[in-house]
This record gives C-alpha cells, structure tokens and sequence, in this order.
C-alpha cells in the first residue's frame, strides 16, 4: 500500500467554499445549476442540429436569470459580480457550448453597456424586455476586414439632422439572426482616431438592416452566428447609445466583462470535461485494470487537475478585485488568456483518455474540444491578450 | 470614467495592512543585513551562523511562535510573509538554510514536543543559540520513505542510533537534528518515529556539492551508535509518518510562497533589463516576441500566486488543504525554473554571466521540482485524491 492510500485521509468529496461566496450564492448555484440540466442539457444534442430554441430567452428570463447583477428597478436581481460567474460556470452544465455562449451575449456582453451607458428610455425599450427574455441582444464589434484590432473598424455612421445613416457590414455575429437589437460599433469621425466611434442601438428589423448568412462553424454549432450587413440605416440621434466619441473606449470596457464570462465557462466546463473522463477511466479496462490507474494516466489527471485549479483561482481572485472597484484588465486578460488555453488542452487530453471513443460524435468530447477551441480566439484572442499584458508592464 | 474603474489595488486575501508593516521591516532587514553579502556567501558554499543571532535579535526566528517561548505570538501568515521576503536574499542557499531551521525543523518541537522539549530546543532556535535541521532523507530513500533504514534500538532509557541521511539542511552547522528513525523495522510506514539528535560524538556530518544552493550548508550524515535518551523522543513511539505528512503541508506551502516571490523579484529585474538594453534601435523589451515573453511570465506568476494564497487561506483557517497545497507546490515550482531560464534568456550572454545573478537564480529553483517531495509525489498525490 502506498504512504498516501494509508495516511492522507482524502476529502475530495467536500467542496469547499472559496471566501468571494456566500451561502445566497450557493443557493443560486444550486438553482441555476438544476434548471440548466434539467432543461437544457438534455436538448444538447438535438440544439447542435438546429441551434438552440428562443424558447430558452424567455424560461431565463422567467426563472430571473438574465437580470442577474441588472438593477432591480429594471427587472433585475440586483445581485453583485460574483453572480455572473456563477452563471457562466453553472451553463456549463449545459453540455452546451452554443447555447451559453447564445446566453452570455445576452446577460453579460450586450446587456452591460445598456446598463452602465444607456439612457432611462434606452432602458427600459431594451434593457427591461432583455431582461425579461422578451427581446434578444446581440453586440456588433467584429466586420470581415477588422477583428482584433477594433480601432480599424468601418462601420459608419454620419449625421443626418436628427438621425444618423449607418453603413458597414458587422460578421460572427451571435445571436445576429434572431435579435431584436444590436448594440453595434460605428465610426463616427474618422479623423478622431481612437475618439471617433460611438456605439448605437440599432433594432434588427430597421430597413435596411440585412442578415446576411447564418454562419457555418467549427464548434458552437447550437449558437447562431451571422454576417450582418447595414445599408443606409436610418436611426434616430437618441439611438446612440452612451456619448458620442467614447465607443472606443466604452466597447474596451465591455470587452472586459466579455472575457471574464469566456473564463468562467473555460474553467467550468474543462472542470465537468474532467469529471466526466475520471468516471470513464475507471470504467474503461485494458490490460488488466481501469485505465485511470495506470500511472501516466493518473498523472495526466493531476495535471489537468492543477491546471484547472490554477485557472478558477486565477478568475476568482479577478473578481473579486472587480467585486471591489477596480478596473484590473491585466488581471482579466492572464485570467481570458489561461483559462482558454487550459481549457484547451484539457479537452485534447480528454480526447486522448477516452481513446476512438473520444474521436467519436457519441461520447460529446469531440464536440467540447471543438466548442472551447473557440475561447482563444473569441473576445480577444490569446495573441491580443499577450499584447495587453504586455503593454500593461509599459512593453 | 468608466464606472468602476478609479479604485485602488488591495491587497490579495489573506494578507493585510497589519502584514504589510512586517514586510517593510522585513524586507529592509534582507535589503540590509543579507543581500549585500549574497555573492561572498556563495563563493564560500557557507553564510555564517551569526545570520541566525542577528535573524533573532529582531524576531524573525519566531514570528508565528507564542511569546512564553520567546515568538512573537503571530501566525503562519507571518511566517509566510517572511518567506516570501526572504526572496529578496538574492541566494536561495541562504533562503533554505533560514528557511528550514524556521519552517520545517522546528515547527515538529512545537506542535509534537513535550514541555520539556520545547524548553530545551524551541526556546534557543528561536533565540538563534541553537540551529536546527530536520532529518528524513537517506541515500536509499527520499520520496519513498517508508524504505528509511536509520534504525533507533531500544535500550536502558533511551535509544541506540545507527544510519545515515542524505541532502540535510544545515546539517553541518546544526545543534540538533529533528530526526525520523525506524523503530519497528518491519513497520513500513507505522515503524517511523522521531528523535531530538544533539551534535555530539559518533554524528558525523559532511558537506555535499550542489548544482545551486551554494550558500546553504547541505550535509551526508553519519550516525554511529549514538545514543538518545527517552525525553528526546519526539511525539510516540511508531507515529512518525504522521508528524511527516503533516510538516509536509507548511514546507510545501512555504516552497510555493518563495517560488511565486523569486518569480517576481526576476520577472521585476528582468523587465527592467529588457526596458534599457537596446539592440536593433530600440529597448529589446519592445519587441513583440518578449513582449509576449513577459505576458506567459506574469501570467504564470499571477495564477501561481492565485492558487498558492487559496491554499494558504484554508491552511491557515485549519481546513485540509492537502490537495490545494499540492497543487500550489506542483504548480509554482516547475514554472519558477522556467521562468527564471527565460528571464536568463533575456538577459542573453549576461544571463550566463555570474554578475548578473540570473543564472544562480536558475540554478537555484532547480531544487523546486524535487525538493519537499518531488513534482512525480505531487502527482501520485493528486491521483489517488481522485481516486486513481
């Protein structure tokens, strides 16, 4: 027997609460983490053929979980930053990549702005339905010849009296397809550099707003993503959404939210990704005995295990200093750029354990590697983020 | 303004402002007393003993100890802020050798000792009279060590002691030895117990060449029928392996703080090397390629920091963080060895030069990945926490 079996009396089996959490949000876990397997987990399957239903918009919103950290006086639960966490990491549970990422684009990347920079009327046109499930978001920042670098964007909008025209074309777009609005990036003084673009909240079904094609994937196959294109859109002055000559700076910010969302759900579902691949190795017999208790494979777990570990104190530890005020986009950006990799790797690793097994549709591994291979290119990819950090030690 | 965006950095949980005054005085200490001294040490393969007198004289011996022994009444996050200070040394030979008279020799007195015990050790280590080392390892057995074949007899009031330990911690220099003996040869690990060695005839010690370290006093020692009598016997007869497992968990946690400290002192340099050394008309640190050289770095840095103070927070709330504590320690020590050969890397042919200290640096996290069990325990830990 070895010294470990006979002296360290492992208690794997408790959970022990990291101090950010309190019971509440416990309960909230708990809640979140039931509705999410027993109603959308087992569509998964079905969602990958046919992107998830709208139908899901609105059970959230009912359930109240779209308004999480919104105020109360506009449907919201009023609740602090580390709910948003729990709700990325608990739409893990839904087996799902698309349909949280669908989800997280509603609650935590297009919501926000609207929230912090929208107007009284701006909030409760949008953000109150939003909220209810009743109206779908999405966020425009990325056109076919502008990504990473967000200052070369060339949406335009120009005023016209009271109005502004917008013209552009907006791609990857999730939920483009079946959004109510989109919280969309333009230009508005090409000159200004960095202080020309200003964000506007255009609806979907303004003329000449087109959705151009659904977008075929990779991974994230139940999300809907689109190539919007905007041809002489007209919208009112008081669309604009937060002041004028800030949308640089105001989409930065939301970037920020965006990514912290993207790491919660790497570390959530590596972690579930991992569970699932222990139980197989136990199950799984070759040459004698279960597969996870040959040695290197045991070894495999505990790096996989440290990694994620790494990564879920690396986001806790983010949050909780964004819980406090701060604005710490280093922090956020070694939290979007760890996780997302880790993620990565574990799932490959995963595959590897569960052998042909796990190059086939049947056992979900493939699809999770294929989901989460998305994190390190979405919201920043991890060049970008190298590129923060850097530049944050003055590089 | 953004919202949110104006507060000021905190200090990470569970430190405090309270700690941030014994870091200063620490740390001016180091500035001070050790640092200037850090390349004659090496070359001497030895810093003197009166490091320990001085390190009493303002109460770093005894930071977490209760004050009837002479400590300062503190905690273990004390003894944590210590340690991560003690990385300003500049030679990690000199951090070892304080850190295991503090961290991992002495702690076993305290916990397991009699009063007696404590009267009689405790008391002069804290004070800096008496220097101690603990004893596990053997040139047969180190990870494994229920194969430990030092071999305690009993006699007439007391015991007879015959063997030898390998990769002692001061165990030139040491007045006593916190020792692990087999006392039920057959035992395995239920035959391991712990004895209180004074230097006295018949223990032999000499010194051992290492790849880094250089200023730590690192021994093979010789028992040959030394006797001990019963009052030394530290906690019962056949229980050793528990006050094993136990130490292991503050060394691991301390190996882990003193890494995520050495990696940041280095990234610290390191950065302002890349900030003033031009090549190619500018400072080499704007190069995009080490550019993202020192992105993986801080990242690194940040996430081993992260998890080492969630381990420290449960250790010291007295949960059982085995498993996060072994994460902590596999996580940091690999990566400070990396770490500090990129930081080499960036220093180019000065990095290989001794002047710039990055290559004792190198050499000196070497020792994380195999020191206080090796990076291959930590795993088997982890599995076997899982079941595997």
């Amino acid at each position: 027997m070895s010294a470990t079996e006979q002296v360290l009396k492992p208690d794997h089996g408790t959970k022990r609460r990291h101090f950010i959490f309190t019971e509440e949000h416990e309960q909230l876990r708990e809640s979140i983490g039931s509705f999410v397997v027993k109603e959308l987990a087992p569509h998964a399957e079905e969602w990958e053929e046919t992107t998830f239903p709208d139908w899901v918009f609105q059970r959230m919103g009912e359930l109240g979980f779209l308004g999480l950290t919104m105020p109360e006086e506009y449907g919201g639960q009023g609740g602090d930053y580390y709910c948003s966490i729990i709700l990325a990491e608990e739409m893990a549970k839904s087996n799902c990549g698309g349909c949280a990422m669908g989800i997280g684009v509603q609650t935590d990347m297009a919501m926000p702005p609207i929230n912090i920079f929208g107007t009284e009327e701006q909030k409760q046109e949008w953000m109150v339905p939003a909220i209810k499930g009743e109206k779908i978001l999405c966020l425009g920042i990325t056109e076919p010849d502008a990504g990473s670098d967000v200052a070369g964007i060339k949406t335009r909008a120009i005023r016209d009296g009271d109005e502004f025209v917008i013209n552009g074309s907006k791609t990857f777009i999730t939920n483009g397809h079946r959004a109510d609005v989109i919280v969309l990036v333009t230009k508005t003084d090409p000159e200004a550099g960095y202080d020309g673009f200003s964000l506007f909240l255009v609806p979907m079904d303004a003329p000449g707003v087109i959705r151009e094609k659904k977008l075929q994937k990779m991974g994230m196959h139940a999300s809907d993503t689109a190539l919007l294109a905007f041809q002489d859109v007209r919208v009112p002055a008081s669309a604009m959404l937060g002041q004028e000559g800030k949308g640089f700076y105001n989409i930065m910010w939301e970037l920020q939210g965006e990514r912290m969302v993207g790491a919660s759900g790497a570390v959530a579902s590596a972690q579930r990704l991992m569970e699932r691949t222990l139980q197989y190795s136990l199950e799984r017999t070759a040459f004698g005995r279960p597969i996870g208790k040959f040695q290197v494979t045991r070894h495999k777990f505990a790096e996989m295990a440290t990694k994620i570990e790494v990564a879920r104190q690396m986001v806790y530890t983010t949050a909780w200093r964004i819980q406090n005020g701060e604005y710490p986009v280093r922090e956020i950006s070694m939290a979007k750029l760890y996780a997302s990799r880790i993620a990565v790797e574990v799932a490959d690793e995963c595959i590897q354990i569960h052998g042909g097994a796990g190059y086939m549709k049947e056992y979900n591994v493939e699809r999770a590697w294929r989901d989460l291979r998305l994190n390190r290119i979405g919201a920043g990819t991890d060049e970008i983020m190298l590129e923060v950090i850097g530049r944050s030690y003055g590089l | 303004v953004i919202q949110g965006t104006t507060a000021p950095r905190r200090l990470l949980p569970p430190f405090t402002e309270e700690h941030e005054e014994l870091r200063q005085s620490i740390r001016r200490f180091v500035e001070r007393e050790l640092a200037p001294h850090a390349h004659e040490w090496e070359e001497a393969r030895w810093f003197p003993d009166e490091v320990f007198g001085k390190l009493a004289s303002v109460g770093f011996l005894g930071l977490k100890y209760p004050e009837e022994y002479g400590g300062q009444g503190g905690d273990y996050l004390h003894d944590a802020v210590f340690t991560e200070e003690l990385a300003g040394c500049r030679s990690g030979g000199v951090a070892a050798g304080i850190g295991a008279h503090v961290g991992i020799a002495t702690p076993p007195v305290w916990k397991f000792g009699t009063e007696d015990q404590k009267q009689r050790y405790l008391v002069p280590a804290i004070a800096g009279e008496k220097i101690a080392a603990l004893a596990i390892t053997e040139p047969d057995a180190g990870s494994d060590v229920a194969g430990l074949k030092t071999t305690a007899k009993r006699v007439d009031g007391g015991w007879v002691v015959n063997g030898s330990k390998m990769f002692i911690t001061n165990g030139v220099r040491a007045d006593f030895l916190v020792t692990a003996v087999k006392t039920t040869p057959e035992g395995g690990h239920q035959g391991l117990s712990f004895l209180l060695i004074d230097k006295q005839d018949g223990v032999t010690a000499s010194k051992i060449e290492k790849l880094g370290w250089h200023a730590s006093d690192t021994a093979l020692i010789s028992f040959d029928d030394v006797f001990v009598p019963d009052e030394n016997l530290l906690g019962e007869v056949n229980k050793g392996f528990y006050l094993i497992m136990a130490n292991f968990q503050w060394e691991r946690l301390l190996m882990a703080l003193g890494s995520v400290a050495a990696m940041q002192r280095a990234f610290d340099k390191t950065l302002q090397y890349a900030l003033e050394r031009t090549a190619f008309g500018r400072p080499i640190g704007k190069f995009q390629v080490l550019r993202h050289k020192f992105a993986e770095m801080a990242t690194t840095i940040e996430g081993g920091r992260d998890l080492t103070y969630h381990a420290l927070r449960l250790f010291v709330d007295g949960e059982d963080a085995t498993r996060e504590v072994t994460m902590a320690k596999l996580a940091t020590q690999r990566a400070c060895f990396e770490l500090m050969d990129t930081c080499l890397q960036i220093h180019g042919g000065n990095g290989y030069m001794r002047e710039y200290e990055i290559e004792r640096a190198a050499r000196d996290a070497r020792l994380g990945p195999i020191g206080g069990g090796s990076d291959e325990i930590m795993k088997e830990i982890l599995g076997r926490t899982m079941g595997l």
